[in-house]
């Protein structure tokens, strides 16, 4: 299967070809940029989404399983990259269950995001600019979800943040788009230092940074469990034990950086500055689940090693997914809705991980129940996600404006738009035959079985999600229009490149719904996420726990009818009362609990003030000084010593003697 | 006789075919001087089929002919290899140059001297006895003199040549006599047998070791035998410079990790004391000088005496990984060398400019060439992406796992200053414009002596195209070097073997 190293070539060549070629021809006085460069890009992504879906087929379903019915880990391409004694660096493409699923979900995303932004960026300055961009983007993901290795992992992780930083900042004239890419990079750096101190840490004390350890051997024939490290041949056995819990969680904190947890979520609101479709693409399909997939990736070693602290994981998800779902129901603008609710839902795939515990015998299925929903939900989310993401695009497209305020009724002007936002709302809600409830509640049994708690909290956070998802649909759809503004400027549909991709999600989000739904009611294997992602690569059925699948429904439809109670009239009488009778909550809630304020605090009145500036006086005076003094040294034993280059052959002659005989006296002493 | 073991010279009876056919080529196919056939394309086809045959079999394996007189392993065919193709960079840069006037009839004489030089090295790296060593080394420097003072009726060349020459001779002669004193020390001159009979407690093995160190050391231009190098080099034509400065060191740096190992193994704490001075001092009086140069030639001449202080950090201890990182750094040096030294020369042979003060403001009127040039200066420098990071990170790794902190770290520091002084030229090149006078500078730096006043930056030309292809090898090794590691893994699963011998020595030494 070598032909996987195209999925990672082929974009490469097109950001290259993109990113250098001037494709103006000046002659002719036409702009052929804009078409070449979405042709190209376009393009090499649709060979790129073949060949993936191609790779999925023969993996899934051509692969002999192994003995124990899992399916196998494939390593196509490997190769040594940087060797440092026993360590190196390699870069290879890895192939399993997740990486495989991923391939589909970035190349589904990324193909859609490009045949969208083909009408949503019409006539921009920077066309070209903005499809190399996305072709790095596309390239670097797809090499991290491929890595053979943790250090691969990170290159790409770095050049995903890096492309991120690009297309945030696209709009590089505005001065928000500035400070956004900015502030994005600057976080997810800071927590990006985590994640590399765990890497070295993992890698002096395991021998290894392979995912798959003991090299060619086992990737010959198919190492049948993953296996990050083997404890046999670790440096320092028990070291390893207390150490590999802490190296995980410093990986943990560079995830939930790149994930946005609490409290490093705060660019994530942020990076909306960025055009639409790169936030369908990076910051809700894609580069957010980074972080999921990094646990879910060193998943093995944290059930075996360190299962104590997977509880950080499931309390900062908790956490995380209420605090984003309670922000998400009183913004105003559109894209911070669906940014926190992106949060919020990543952060259940997160609960979804940290839950699962270490199981044995005829558990160990059921135990890792969280790990399958958690990248069930991963690859549903992103497809409806990308969905709403891409119709605020085209909202914005019609009305100029990411307000709420600016909207209402629209459902009048754009149907399809409309029609697609009401799927996926229904899938994000988990309303049953939507792909969104399959997964979240296989989440919420997961939660169940860890512990009631965990559960309640997290079926609430549920219904929660449930409602401002309406309240944003029936604010922008229904509710009060805002004729004014629509009488200056009629909103019209968007052009069918920004609506198929709309229809294409949509199909799949109602079809993975509808047979998964169907299958976990009537126990059908066929039609499983589960048999072929799992934690322990044995197969497993999805089947329905009634209760559960009641109860979180009737939650679902009962949030959605209060949703549609209060917001769905022209006149809201009930939300004005409820804003006046407590007009704090809302406000604090709308101001994000203030915690862009505390980190404007902490950074500047606390690290910039009292630490920073003392070691900027240290710099400026000792460490500038300490360089100085080293020029100003090399300065005068060069005047000093120049003499000695005269150009005088004679005097050479002397110095070469000179120097024979000072290093036989040398070695003569000192041996 | 069995003469199969010819089969084994296939490197030199190659090239020696090339320089036949190049022979009479020049014999008769251009009598006159006039451009025909026979210019630069012949001897660099002929070069590259010759290099393309060499790399091929060197998986072969080991060999040996006549007795144990010619040595050959796969490890020496990578580095024939590798100055083959620097050679043929130099035959590209070259072009420009011998299409000069006075240069047109005697470009046959350049190509003849140079491959003969090569040969002479080629000689040199396979030797397994002192006596062919020593004809490989002569063979090697005495072409070179005719080379340095090849633009015979310039002043500066000639004098070159003089000085390059007598020194040579000078050391020629003390390593001879090194030699001398080691066959009295064990009766033989076959290195395997000196390895074995020579040990530390005989002097006069020391002091022929001293004098063999001092003989490299001069090739190799390592302090304090360096002295010619910057007179030769500012004198000697540009191309010259070039190969003196990439060719001759990296092979004469070769051999002396061979020879080291091969002949001095017992005596490897002694070696170690005198490279740890002689780096040390190599790099920093190198450094310190290039500071002040502005003649851009003289420049290149200091850092190419301290690049080969890191070079020489490869035969600490002559560990494997010494020996790959070594190979590695000559590879990348030289592309990186040789690249500068294509836009050296290709400015000079359009403007006459030799000064770094004549590069102010060149960006601005030849944006490719300062870009190319400073890709070079970068890997130079050993700023990461570009290979030289890697090949710089490679010698310090090697030296620092065999325990040479304090080395690592002098040269570490060292590197910090030649960051300075490489980027000098980038700043000429880019920052400064061609208005930015001397009196703007006094309140910057206080060596204001070095800057003259410009009337203008080197104005637009066209870089031909042998140039062209030459620069473009050379930018291609720079990134493509660092990107890869291929390379890297490729000299290394060459260099085993190494290990297990100097292991037992360095454990016999401590």
């Amino acid at each position: 299967m070598s032909y996987t190293l195209f999925i990672l070539l082929l974009p490469l060549i097109s950001f290259l070809v993109i990113g250098v070629v001037d494709m103006d021809i000046p002659k002719t006085g036409k702009v052929w940029s804009h078409k070449a460069a979405g042709l190209i890009g376009t393009a090499s992504l649709g060979i790129v989404t073949i060949l993936s879906y191609y790779t999925a087929f023969e993996y899934f379903f051509c692969t002999p399983r192994l003995a124990d019915g899992t399916l196998p880990t494939l390593v196509p391409f490997n190769a040594t990259w940087l060797p440092l004694g026993n360590l190196h660096f390699d870069l290879g493409i890895l192939l399993d269950p997740i990486s495989v699923m991923m391939l589909i979900v970035i190349s589904t995303v990324s193909l859609m995001v490009h045949i969208y932004s083909f009408g949503y960026m019409h006539g921009e300055t920077g066309f070209q600019r903005y499809y190399a961009y996305l072709s790095l983007f596309t390239m670097s993901m797809l090499g991290l979800v491929l890595a053979t290795n943790i250090f691969q992992m990170y290159l790409f992780w770095e050049l995903v943040g890096v492309s991120s930083y690009l297309l945030i900042g696209f709009y590089y004239t505005t001065a928000p788009a500035i400070a956004a890419s900015k502030k994005a990079f600057i976080v997810t750096r800071f927590a990006d230092m985590f994640f590399l101190v765990g890497i070295l840490i993992f890698g002096y004390y395991t021998q290894s940074f392979n995912f798959s350890f003991a090299g060619t051997v086992e990737y010959a024939d198919g190492a049948t469990h993953f296996i990050a490290c083997n404890p046999e041949t670790a440096l320092i056995k028990n070291a390893a034990m207390t150490v590999l819990p802490i190296s995980l969680v410093l990986m943990f904190i560079g995830g939930a950086g790149k994930s946005a947890m609490f409290p490093l979520h705060i660019w994530l609101p942020d990076a909306m500055e960025g055009p639409t479709p790169v936030s369908a693409l990076i910051h809700a399909a894609t580069m957010v689940v980074a972080g999921v997939f990094q646990i879910a990736r060193m998943f093995p070693i944290w059930i075996d090693y360190a299962p104590q602290s997977l509880s950080i994981v499931v309390v900062v998800g908790a956490f995380t997914a209420f605090y984003a779902a309670a922000v998400a129901c009183a913004q105003s603008d559109i894209k911070r809705v669906l940014a926190f609710s992106t949060i919020s839902q990543i952060a259940f795939m997160m609960v979804a991980l940290g839950v699962c515990l270490p199981g044995h015998g005829e558990h160990a299925n059921h135990a890792s129940l969280g790990y399958m929903a958690s990248m069930f939900h991963l690859f549903t989310h992103a497809m409806f996600k990308a969905c709403l993401f891409l119709g605020a695009g085209c909202l914005i497209h019609a009305v100029h404006s990411n307000e709420m305020s600016m909207m209402g009724g629209m459902r009048k002007y754009m149907p399809i738009t409309h029609w697609t936002f009401l799927i996926s709302c229904l899938a994000i809600a988990g309303i049953p035959f939507f792909s969104g409830f399959s997964s979240k509640d296989e989440i919420i049994s997961a939660c169940f079985q860890y512990s009631p708690i965990c559960g309640w909290w997290m079926t609430g956070v549920a219904a929660m999600t449930a409602f401002y998802m309406f309240r944003l649909y029936y604010g922008i759809f229904w509710g009060t229009e805002n004729k004014e503004h629509h009488e200056h400027h009629t909103p019209h549909e968007a052009p069918w490149t920004m609506t198929l991709p709309l229809v294409v999600l949509s199909v799949i989000t109602v079809g993975v719904g509808i047979f998964t739904t169907l299958g976990g009611f009537l126990n059908w294997d066929w039609a499983s996420f589960g048999s072929i992602v799992t934690a322990t690569g044995t197969q497993y059925t999805i089947h329905f726990d009634a209760k559960i699948a009641a109860t979180s429904t009737i939650i679902a439809l009962i949030s959605i009818g209060l949703a549609t109670w209060i917001f769905k009239g022209e006149k809201q009488p009930i939300a004005d009362k409820m804003y006046a009778a407590a007009p704090r909550l809302h406000r604090w809630a709308y101001k994000r609990f203030y915690m862009d304020e505390v980190y404007q605090f902490i950074t500047h009145k606390i690290i910039f003030a009292r630490i920073s500036k003392p070691i900027a006086w240290f710099d400026r005076h000792v460490i500038d000084a300490t360089f100085d003094l080293m020029a100003w040294c090399t300065h005068k034993t060069s005047n000093l010593i120049k003499g000695v280059q005269s150009g005088n052959v004679q005097k050479y002659a002397l110095w070469f003697f000179g120097g024979i005989i000072v290093l036989f006296l040398i070695m003569y002493f000192t041996c | 006789m069995d003469y199969s073991q010819f089969l084994n010279m296939q490197a030199e009876l190659s090239l020696l075919a090339v320089i036949v056919i190049l022979f009479v080529a020049d014999l008769f196919m251009c009598g006159d001087g006039k451009k025909g056939v026979y210019n630069t394309c012949l001897p660099v086809v002929l070069l590259t089929i010759h290099t393309v045959l060499n790399i091929c079999p060197c998986c072969q394996g080991a060999g040996e002919a006549f007795g144990g007189m010619y040595v050959h392993t796969p490890m020496m065919s990578i580095v024939k290899s590798v100055l083959a193709v620097g050679t043929i960079v130099t035959f590209l840069m070259a072009h420009k140059w011998l299409s000069r006037e006075e240069n047109l009839i005697k470009q046959g004489e350049f190509y003849l001297i140079t491959l003969f030089t090569l040969l002479g090295m080629y000689f040199m790296i396979s030797s397994g006895h002192f006596l062919m060593f020593f004809i490989g080394l002569e063979t090697a420097s005495i072409p070179m003199a005719a080379t340095v003072a090849f633009d015979k009726n310039r002043y500066e060349s000639a004098e070159a040549g003089a000085k390059f020459i007598l020194l040579a001779l000078f050391s020629a002669g003390l390593l001879l006599y090194g030699i001398s004193l080691i066959y009295g020390a064990t009766g033989t001159l076959y290195f395997d047998e000196i390895g074995k009979t020579l040990t530390l407690s005989n002097p006069l093995a020391l002091l022929g070791l001293v004098l063999f160190i001092s003989g490299m050391g001069f090739k190799i231009s390592l302090v304090p035998f360096h002295l010619w190098t910057a007179d030769t080099y500012e004198g000697a034509p540009t191309v010259v410079t070039g190969f003196l400065s990439v060719i001759s060191k990296g092979s004469a740096a070769f051999v002396l990790f061979t020879v080291l190992i091969k002949v001095f193994p017992e005596l490897v704490g002694a070696w170690n004391q005198a490279f740890m001075w002689i780096i040390i001092f190599s790099i920093t009086v190198a450094n310190v000088f290039a500071v002040r140069q502005n003649n851009l030639k003289r420049f290149m001449a200091f850092s190419a005496i301290s690049q080969a202080g890191y070079l020489v950090l490869g035969v600490m201890d002559g560990t494997a990984q010494g020996m790959t990182s070594l190979v590695f750094y000559l590879l990348v040096y030289m592309v990186a060398n040789l690249g500068a030294f294509a836009v050296i020369t290709t400015i000079e042979e359009n403007s006459g400019k030799i000064n770094i003060s004549d590069y102010n403001g060149l960006y601005s009127t030849n944006p490719k060439l300062s870009f190319l040039m400073t890709l070079c200066l970068f890997s130079l420098a050993g700023i990461p992406p570009f290979a030289g990071f890697f090949s710089k990170f490679f010698i310090f790794m090697a030296a620092f796992k065999a325990g040479w902190h304090w080395l690592v770290l002098i040269a570490l520091i060292n590197t910090v200053i030649s960051l300075y002084y490489y980027l000098l030229i980038v700043k000429a090149m880019y920052i400064k414009g061609p208005g930015f006078t001397e009196q703007k500078l006094v309140s910057i730096s206080a060596d204001n002596d070095r800057v003259m006043p410009e009337d203008g930056p080197i104005p637009t030309f066209r870089v031909d195209c042998y140039t062209r292809t030459a620069l473009f090898i050379c930018v291609a090794g720079v990134v493509l070097l660092g990107i890869c590691g291929v390379a890297y893994n490729c000299i290394d699963s060459f260099s085993y073997g190494l290990d297990k011998v100097m292991e037992v020595c360095t454990g016999c030494c401590k």
